[in-house]
């Protein structure tokens, strides 16, 4: 727990993770690309202000928990998981090789830390709405949230529907869904392959109480999840809008960056990129090693 | 020590009950013993014989609704609380609408959720192909880390339920709605991965799994007198298979048949197929579906029609025992 950080300290956070999510990509040579540079700032919010974890003991009971439901993004969670001290950076390096605790998709037997395994999209928000449902009826662990995070392509899946229901029905207060609404998925923008709009009025309808937010202003999502957990009588859903591979400049919004990994030349550039915050600094230490 | 069978078992006064009925006791049982089990359904809570722990622990029974893909993964999650999750609906739902849910939140994540598929088989009769799950065996024992249990009567279903309750492992328990002949008693012996030997003999060793052991025994009295005297095993743990118990009794008799509401291409048959090859070739014959669906009909009139009871193996195993040497002898 580490709710002393200020804005910019968390802003350096992200910038942290998303240099360790290019390197970890480029060395993996496969994986997702702008859907983890997208969600770095919600992570650096959720790892070192949002959620009462203590990476030195992992399932502590008093914990709260982060279910990733698009499991496809989880460099973003192992660079955020390094940088809070769950295992050393170095290991980030092993990303998709044989014999890595950082599988292409989570598990959680392999990795302490994580909540669940994940890849196949749309039953993170279950998973999440049945650990809430334990917290809230079953435990009388009022203290404790349940984070669960979503691709918006993801929506696409019935399952979601399903959990949706559930968690409306159940009123799961201590459930907070964080949608990282970034419009892109594998076959193009979301509206074109299976328009989810109007996506505030469908999760009101099963019975969230809906927040939307800039996925970019930490501030803000912070702000939102203290929201979200004051809301007492209906579990309550983060739509954050975010831009595919925020931080570099030739992924961003572009869904061909989707499932793909930079290659050498590629990640040089894109570390400068995010070493110079986007031409902002410019000194030549600023290089790659 | 020899197994215990019910003595009326091949008299009129042969006991019938369904064996969803024992896993509606089993459950009320356990959930009195272990107050970490909580029962979820998919609307169809009678059906299952969840009302009983529903009825008695209201605090601990989810309705999920007509959602078998939520109704999984939401256990995986409970599971991942420190719950002790029972998911129940029937099995052409349960595992047959969400086997990846079950495959990656509970198999691979290695949780322990107990998923119920009820009304499994061609017994369920009348309601046809669709409602007669007879590819659920293959389905889930091709899952590493799941277990696979199909109790042969109501008694069996009723510890199985308890023991898997305990192990701390993700299981399928497979269920039939019809009433069936109830084989075992309470003294009967149950533990996860083993199989029994309810009647000894030399000529075939005739193997099967959920109710159909019941047929293979009265199969195996109707032989006798044909002068085949045939080895009856139970095996109601399909995985993990207890390779053991199977391997003796190929040994002493030297001729399979396998016996199985179920197809028997990735299913019952399929696995014992699998073991005897690689460790112990063996003729072998399956019984059970033949790469074909079930249709509508009355629950015993299907058995009959699909070679399903103890009248009509005999034939098929009096052929085979005609028709194939005996292996290891």
């Amino acid at each position: 727990m580490s709710g002393q950080l200020t804005i910019m300290q968390l802003e350096q956070k992200a910038n942290d993770i998303r240099e360790d999510i290019i390197r970890m990509l480029e060395a993996a040579g496969s994986g997702h690309s702008a859907g983890p540079l997208g969600l770095a700032d919600i992570f650096s919010a959720l790892y070192f202000n949002i959620m009462n974890i203590d990476s030195r003991n992992p399932e502590w009971e008093d914990r709260d928990v982060l279910f990733l439901s698009n499991g496809h993004t989880v460099p973003v969670q192992y660079a955020a998981m390094a940088e809070a001290g769950y295992f050393d950076k170095e290991e980030l390096l092993t990303l998709r090789k044989l014999g890595s605790r950082l599988q292409g998709h989570p598990e959680r037997e392999r990795l302490p830390g994580l909540e669940s395994t994940s890849g196949p999209l749309g039953s993170g928000l279950s998973q999440a709405a049945g650990y809430a449902y334990s917290l809230q009826y079953l435990d009388d662990s009022k203290h404790r949230f349940v984070y669960v995070v979503m691709g918006d392509g993801e929506l696409d899946e019935g399952n979601v529907w399903e959990a949706a229901m559930f968690a409306g029905k159940y009123k799961l207060s201590q459930l907070v869904a964080i949608i990282d609404r970034n419009n892109i998925q594998i076959d193009g923008s979301t509206e074109d392959v299976m328009p989810l709009e109007d996506l505030r009025g469908k999760w009101e309808s099963f019975g969230w109480h809906v927040l939307e937010v800039d996925g970019h202003n930490i501030e803000s999502v912070i702000d939102a999840a203290s929201m979200a957990r004051a809301i007492t009588n209906r579990p309550s859903i983060i739509i954050a809008h975010t831009i595919p591979g925020k931080g570099v400049d030739f992924m961003e919004y572009d869904y061909k960056w989707h499932g793909i990994a930079p290659n050498s030349e590629q990640a040089k550039e894109a570390l400068k990129k995010l070493r110079t915050l986007d031409g902002k600094i410019t000194f030549e230490g600023a290089g790659v090693e | 020590m020899s197994y215990p069978l019910h003595p009326d078992i091949f008299t009129d006064q042969v006991k019938l009950e369904p064996i969803r009925a024992g896993f509606g006791r089993g459950l009320k049982v356990a959930g009195n013993t272990n107050d970490k089990i909580v029962a979820l359904c998919a609307d169809l809570t009678e059906s299952t014989q969840m009302h009983l722990f529903r009825d008695e622990f209201p605090d601990r029974f989810i309705q999920v609704g007509i959602a078998e893909q939520n109704l999984v993964a939401v256990a995986s999650g409970l599971a991942r609380a420190g719950k002790i999750p029972f998911a129940s609906s029937y099995a052409a739902f349960s595992p047959g609408r969400n086997w990846e849910q079950i495959k990656t939140t509970i198999a691979i994540n290695n949780q322990p959720v107990k998923i119920i598929g009820s009304h499994a088989g061609v017994s369920v009769g009348p309601d046809g192909a669709t409602h007669q799950m007879l590819e659920d065996i293959a389905l889930m024992r091709v899952l590493p880390n799941m277990i696979v249990i199909a109790p042969g009567d109501s008694v069996e279903a009723e510890k199985a339920t308890r023991a898997i309750a305990e192990n701390g492992k993700p299981s399928y328990l497979r269920l039939a709605r019809e009433k069936s002949p109830v084989f075992s008693v309470e003294d009967s012996p149950f533990e996860i991965g083993q199989a029994y030997v309810l009647r000894e003999g030399y000529d075939i060793s005739l193997i099967g799994t959920g109710a159909m052991s019941y047929q293979l025994l009265k199969a195996a009295n109707l032989l006798s007198e044909q002068g085949i005297n045939a080895e009856v095993i139970h095996v109601p743990t399909i995985k993990p298979l207890d390779e053991e118990t199977i391997l003796a009794s190929t040994r002493r008799t030297g001729r399979i048949i396998t016996a199985e509401e179920a197809q028997i291409k990735g299913g019952f048959g399929g696995a014992i197929a699998e073991l005897l090859s690689e460790k112990l070739p063996t003729p072998l014959k399956r019984i059970g579906m033949q790469d074909r669906y079930g249709e509508s009909g009355a629950p015993n009139e299907l058995l009959d029609y699909f070679g399903l009871t103890g009248e009509k193996m005999v034939d098929v195993i009096v052929e085979f025992v005609h028709n194939t040497p005996q292996y290891h002898r």
